[in-house]
C-alpha cells in the first residue's frame, strides 16, 4: 500500500536553514546538508527546500547546495524558489533535485506549468500555493518570502489548485498561511475542499504542532503527505516517534 | 567494476551517479556507443515522457547499441519502461527498445490521485539475486503514471489501484519502476545486488 508521507520542510535563506513565524522573524536552525542527513536518517519520506529569498531576488541559477544534498541523501527531495524558466528548472533537476516546485512564477505566468510538464514530465513538477482565508473564502498570495513584497493575486485557491493540476502539475503543496508556524493544527476544512477538486497528490502545509494534527489531516482531509518545519527543527516532535504513533493509529506509514 | 549510466538526454543523471558513489562505484555517464558496449554494467535511467525519450535515444543512434548489450542492464523508472516493446503513452503507441517482452500501459489508479507518487510496498513473486535481502512489504519510492502489467517476467509487484510490475527481469535485462537511488536502504541494497549479478 502507498504510505502517507512525512515531509520536513527546510526554508533556506543565504545558504542556511531558517524558520520564521508566519513567514516573519527568521531564525537560523542549521546547515542544509546537516539537517538533510539528520532527517533522512530519522525516517523522513521526502524533503522540501524552499529558497525563500529567491523569488523576491530574481535568482535563477541552481544553488550549489542542490547537488550537495543530492549527493548526501537517498530519499527524494524537491527544490523551490525563483524558478521562472524551463532552463532554471532543468539546472536544478540536472543537479540532482527530484522535483522542482514553483509558486509565484506560476501565478505570474501559468503557462510555465505546461512548459515544465512538457519538458520534464509532470512527475517532477510541483505547484506550491500560499493560501489564506478571508471571510470564508480561500485566496492565493504570492511573493510570501518577504512580507513587504507579498501580493494578493486575485485568485481563489480552489480554482488555482484545479487549474495548476490541469496544466500539468504532478503535485500540489497547499500552505495554509493562517496556520503557518503557530502549531494549532492543519486547516482540515480547506485541505478537504482542495482535495475534492485536485486529481493529483496533495501535500498539507502549515500548522503542525502535535501528532494528532498529522493523524487528523491524513484521516480527515485524505492528503498524501504532511509537511512541517518548526516542530521538527526544534525537536518538538521526533520523526521516528511520530511515524510509529501514526502507524499504531492505523495510518499507512513507512517505518 | 565499470558501470555506465546511459546519457539519454532526458534523465536526472546525477542522482543515479551519486547513489553508486555511495556504494563506492565510480559510474561513467556517457552516450558513446563504445563506452556503453564495453561497460560491465549498464544503467538506463529516465524521467519524463516516453515518446520524447525514445526520440532522443533514436536521435543519438543508441537504439541498436542498447539492443546489442549482453552484460547486466538495468532500466530505472522511465528507463524501465523504455526496455519494453511497446509504450502506450501520448496518443499513438510508441516503439520501445524491445529488450523485454510486453507493453507499458497507463496505470488505472481507480480514482486515487495520479501520478502514483510516494513510498509503496514490494511483493516478491520470484527469487532472484537482485532481491537478496529484500523482503515483502519493504518500501520503495515510486513516481509514475504508466506501468508494466504483471507478467511472467515480474520479479516483484506493487499495487496502486491495480497491481503492476515493480521489478522485471528478462535474460540480462532488469527494470525497476521505482527509483532505487531514492529508496533509502532498500534501493541501495538493490543497486548493490545489481553489481553482483553474474555477467
Amino acid at each position: 500500500m502507498l504510505a502517507r508521507r512525512i515531509i520536513p520542510c527546510l526554508d533556506v535563506r543565504d545558504g542556511r536553514v531558517v524558520k520564521g513565524v508566519q513567514f516573519r522573524n527568521h531564525e537560523d536552525v542549521g546547515g542544509i546538508v546537516d539537517l538533510a542527513l539528520r532527517y533522512a536518517a530519522e525516517g523522513a519520506d521526502e524533503l522540501v527546500f524552499y529558497d525563500i529569498t529567491a523569488s523576491v531576488d530574481d535568482r535563477t541559477v541552481s544553488p550549489d547546495w542542490v547537488s550537495k544534498v543530492s549527493r548526501s541523501i537517498d530519499i527524494p527531495f524537491s527544490v523551490a524558489g525563483g524558478i521562472k524558466t524551463v532552463e532554471a528548472a532543468g539546472a536544478r533537476l540536472a543537479s540532482g533535485a527530484d522535483k522542482i516546485s514553483i509558486n509565484s512564477p506560476a501565478l505570474a505566468r501559468p503557462e510555465l506549468i505546461n512548459e515544465l510538464c512538457d519538458a520534464y514530465g509532470r512527475q517532477c513538477v510541483v505547484v506550491g500555493i500560499d493560501t489564506f482565508e478571508e471571510n470564508g473564502t480561500y485566496r492565493v498570495k504570492s511573493h510570501t518570502g518577504d512580507p513587504d513584497k507579498t501580493r494578493e493575486t486575485g485568485r481563489k485557491t480552489l480554482d488555482w489548485a484545479a487549474e495548476a493540476a490541469e496544466r500539468g502539475a504532478g503535485e500540489i503543496v497547499l500552505n495554509c498561511m493562517n496556520q503557518d508556524g503557530v502549531r494549532k493544527g492543519y486547516d482540515i476544512k480547506q485541505l478537504s475542499a482542495v482535495r475534492e477538486v485536485c486529481a493529483v497528490p496533495l501535500i498539507a502545509s502549515g500548522g503542525a504542532g502535535a501528532t494528532e494534527h498529522f493523524e487528523d489531516v491524513f484521516k480527515q482531509a485524505n492528503v498524501d503527505g504532511a509537511l512541517a518545519a518548526s516542530v521538527f527543527h526544534k525537536s518538538v516532535i521526533a520523526i521516528p516517534d511520530l511515524k510509529r504513533d501514526l502507524k499504531a493509529r492505523g495510518i499507512e506509514i513507512r517505518l | 567494476m565499470s558501470l555506465v549510466i546511459v546519457d539519454t538526454g532526458v534523465a536526472n543523471l546525477s542522482s543515479v551517479k551519486f547513489a553508486f558513489d555511495r556504494l563506492g562505484v565510480d559510474a561513467t555517464i556517457s552516450d558513446n556507443a563504445e563506452t556503453i558496449t564495453q561497460a560491465e554494467r549498464v544503467i538506463l535511467p529516465g524521467v519524463g515522457a516516453a515518446p520524447y525519450a525514445m526520440k532522443r535515444i533514436n536521435a543519438k543512434g543508441l537504439t541498436p547499441v542498447l539492443q546489442s548489450l549482453t552484460q547486466p542492464v538495468m532500466g530505472i523508472c522511465l528507463g524501465m519502461q523504455l526496455i519494453f516493446e511497446t509504450l502506450e503513452e501520448g496518443g499513438s503507441p510508441v516503439k520501445g527498445l524491445g529488450l523485454v517482452p510486453g507493453t507499458i500501459t497507463e496505470l488505472d489508479t481507480k480514482n486515487q490521485p495520479s501520478p502514483h507518487m510516494g513510498w509503496n510496498t514490494l511483493t516478491k513473486r520470484s527469487d532472484d539475486i537482485l532481491l537478496e535481502g529484500i523482503n515483502d512489504n519493504d518500501y520503495a519510492y515510486f513516481v509514475h503514471s504508466f506501468a508494466a502489467p504483471v507478467s511472467n517476467i515480474t520479479l516483484a509487484s506493487s499495487e496502486y489501484g491495480e497491481k503492476f510490475s515493480a521489478i522485471v527481469r528478462h535474460k540480462n535485462v532488469y527494470g525497476c519502476q521505482f527509483h532505487p537511488e531514492r529508496s533509502s536502504r532498500v534501493g541501495a541494497k538493490i543497486l548493490e545486488n545489481f553489481l553482483k549479478v553474474p555477467a
